[in-house]
């Protein structure tokens, strides 16, 4: 057995690093593109009905507080040690923190522009829509950055069922195979990544809310 | 015409908004709603575009009660300014004005066409055009507020406060684009205002509400200040109520004297011809006949160039009120006020005694008509 570099991936995983990255990238992206499709019409509905917002955050609390190996044994059941088992699990936690993003946002709505929008004859869901989800966007990317880094970190528990972890699995060999570099591989790249998904949402954010700049341009 | 009839709203916890307020608001001109904080006018105002809905009493428009029509129809129908502006932040300047053509599904190029008339309309240089909010000063966000009510040109304008969050300067800017405006479309505006300052000057008809949302007084704004109904109208007037009806008297009738007025390099010759017997001073003027300032007569006529006495303001024959040619010959140390045509001109003075004259006059004349 060789003592690989920092890059040198051990056969049993079967991949490169560069696999392992576009591999967490999946793991991580996924689970919080759908928790947003997942949030939106849950937001909505919060929106429009009130009172069901409190315990619909009561729940997906509860899915939180949940250890995400208890849903990874609990899932393997159905989906075997595949990616959705790991996917599913990362998806609810984002609901934690997306529904009250998008709610709050469209609720920090100045009164003044709601009663506008009113009086000029926006229906509601065309208000939601066209007006309170548009300003509530940089609300919605502030909890983006919150379940995107919190995603990139959990997925790597995934590598306690059966190698699911991407570039998690290098923890687990670094323990088998006494090769801390591993460790540290693991861990850098995981952080990485977390900072540059960060730089790549908040510049995401900078292009979509052009109106949202603190500085005057003259 | 809008109808307000026996119109009353109250909330389930029991409080009275409005009671039985019945209001005729004409076409074409500009009603104000005045009144203290909590006095209704607002909800009154919400009632008619239905973001209120009245306990009892109905509300008609041309005749129709306003619960009819679909309510985000009768909305686009009524252009809607609020305090604050209520802006748009993630929309630029032009469609933020154009939000309720395309609401009505005009296309896009034909909404921002309209957007860029109403901006020049209200004074916005086409360069706002792809601001957003945030780059505007307050009275830019009311004047797009203002743009954005009249884009579908609507019969109807609802005011809600527009004005009263900018700085009295640019308050003052704002209602005389609203005066000129309103001069060119007619539309029929109801406006809600605390400041009954404002309500006078903008109002051709002024109600006065009182707490609890009752009617106190609904008369056009000469008539609130030389007849109020009762005490509590009386108060919220204020002092100075004769001062303010005197606005409302024009100075046509005002006899001048055109007289005491020379240029600056008049000869002493001169001077001594334009002496009057009853007032010791000359009006001086620039090569233009602008008004400088006053001088000594005697001292003029006798070749001396001693220093201007200041002449205060002038008030503008014609345009200016009988409050204005008052204020100038109080405010004069001659006691002479200066008349000037819209060029600015010096084309007379008139003495304290003789606006006083005009007033009586005005007086007697409003009395007998």
């Amino acid at each position: 057995m060789s003592h690989g570099g920092f890059f040198e991936v051990p056969s049993d995983l079967q991949n490169t690093w560069w696999g392992l990255v576009s591999w967490q990238l999946q793991l991580t992206l996924v689970p919080v593109l759908c928790g947003l499709v997942i949030a939106l019409p849950i937001a909505l509905l919060c929106r429009r009905f009130g009172w069901i917002y409190p315990p619909v955050l009561g729940v997906a609390t509860v899915f939180y507080a949940v250890p995400s190996l208890a849903l990874f044994v609990f899932l393997i059941d159905w989906f075997g040690e595949s990616d959705l088992t790991v996917e599913i699990p990362l998806t609810l936690y984002t609901l934690v923190v997306l529904v009250p993003a998008i709610v709050d946002g469209m609720r920090s709505v100045s009164a003044e522009t709601r009663a506008a929008a009113e009086a000029m004859g926006f229906g509601t869901l065309r208000r939601y829509v066209q007006v309170e989800l548009p300003i509530a966007v940089p609300a919605v990317f502030a909890g983006l950055r919150v379940a995107t880094v919190s995603s990139v970190s959990l997925v790597s528990v995934g590598m306690l069922i059966g190698n699911e972890g991407a570039l998690g699995n290098l923890l687990s060999d670094a323990l088998n195979y006494h090769r801390p570099l591993l460790a540290w591989d693991a861990v850098i790249s995981i952080a990485v990544i977390g900072v540059l998904l960060d730089a790549l949402l908040v510049l995401a954010r900078r292009l979509l809310t052009p109106w949202a700049r603190k500085a005057t341009a003259k | 015409m809008i109808v307000i009839d026996a119109v009353t709203k109250r909330y389930p916890d029991g409080t009275t908004a409005v009671d039985r307020l019945t209001l005729e608001i004409p076409d074409g001109s500009i009603t104000v709603l005045v009144g203290l904080s909590g006095c209704g006018k607002t909800t009154t105002l919400r009632m008619i575009n239905r973001m209120v809905e009245p306990t009892e009493g109905r509300i008609l428009l041309d005749g129709a009660d306003v619960r009819e029509a679909p309510v985000n129809a009768l909305r686009r129908s009524m252009g809607y300014v609020i305090q604050h502006a209520g802006l748009f932040p993630h929309r630029t300047v032009i469609d933020n004005i154009a939000t309720v053509p395309r609401l009505l599904g005009w296309d896009k190029h034909r909404a921002r066409e309209r957007a860029r008339e109403l901006m020049e309309r209200v004074g916005l240089d086409a360069s706002f055009a792809g601001r957003y909010p945030y780059q505007l000063s307050g009275g830019q966000q009311q004047r797009v507020g203002v743009a954005r009510a009249l884009a579908a040109d609507p019969p109807v304008l609802l005011m809600d406060e527009p004005f009263s969050a900018v700085d009295p300067i640019v308050r003052k800017g704002l209602q005389d684009e609203l005066l000129r405006i309103q001069a060119d479309l007619g539309k029929t505006v109801v406006f809600v205002t605390h400041d009954i300052d404002e309500a006078i000057k903008l109002g051709d008809m002024v109600a006065v509400l009182r707490e609890g949302g009752r009617l106190a007084q609904y008369a056009p704004p000469a008539r609130l200040l030389s007849a109020p109904a009762d005490a509590f109208v009386e108060d919220f007037l204020g002092v100075d109520r004769g001062i303010r009806h005197l606005s409302f008297f024009g100075t046509e009738g005002l006899e001048l004297t055109a007289e005491p007025i020379v240029t600056e390099d008049a000869t002493a010759e001169q001077v001594r011809a334009a002496t009057l017997p009853e007032i010791p001073y000359v009006l001086v003027t620039d090569a233009e006949g602008r008004p400088r300032g006053w001088a000594d007569a005697l001292d003029r006529a006798t070749g001396g160039d001693g220093e201007l006495l200041p002449y205060g303001h002038a008030f503008t024959v014609g345009r200016d009120s009988l409050r204005a040619a008052l204020d100038a010959a109080v405010l004069s140390p001659t006691g002479w006020a200066v008349a000037v045509d819209e060029q600015g001109r010096a084309v007379g003075v008139a003495a304290q005694e003789a606006v006083a004259a005009a007033i009586r006059s005005a007086h007697t004349a409003g009395v007998l008509r």
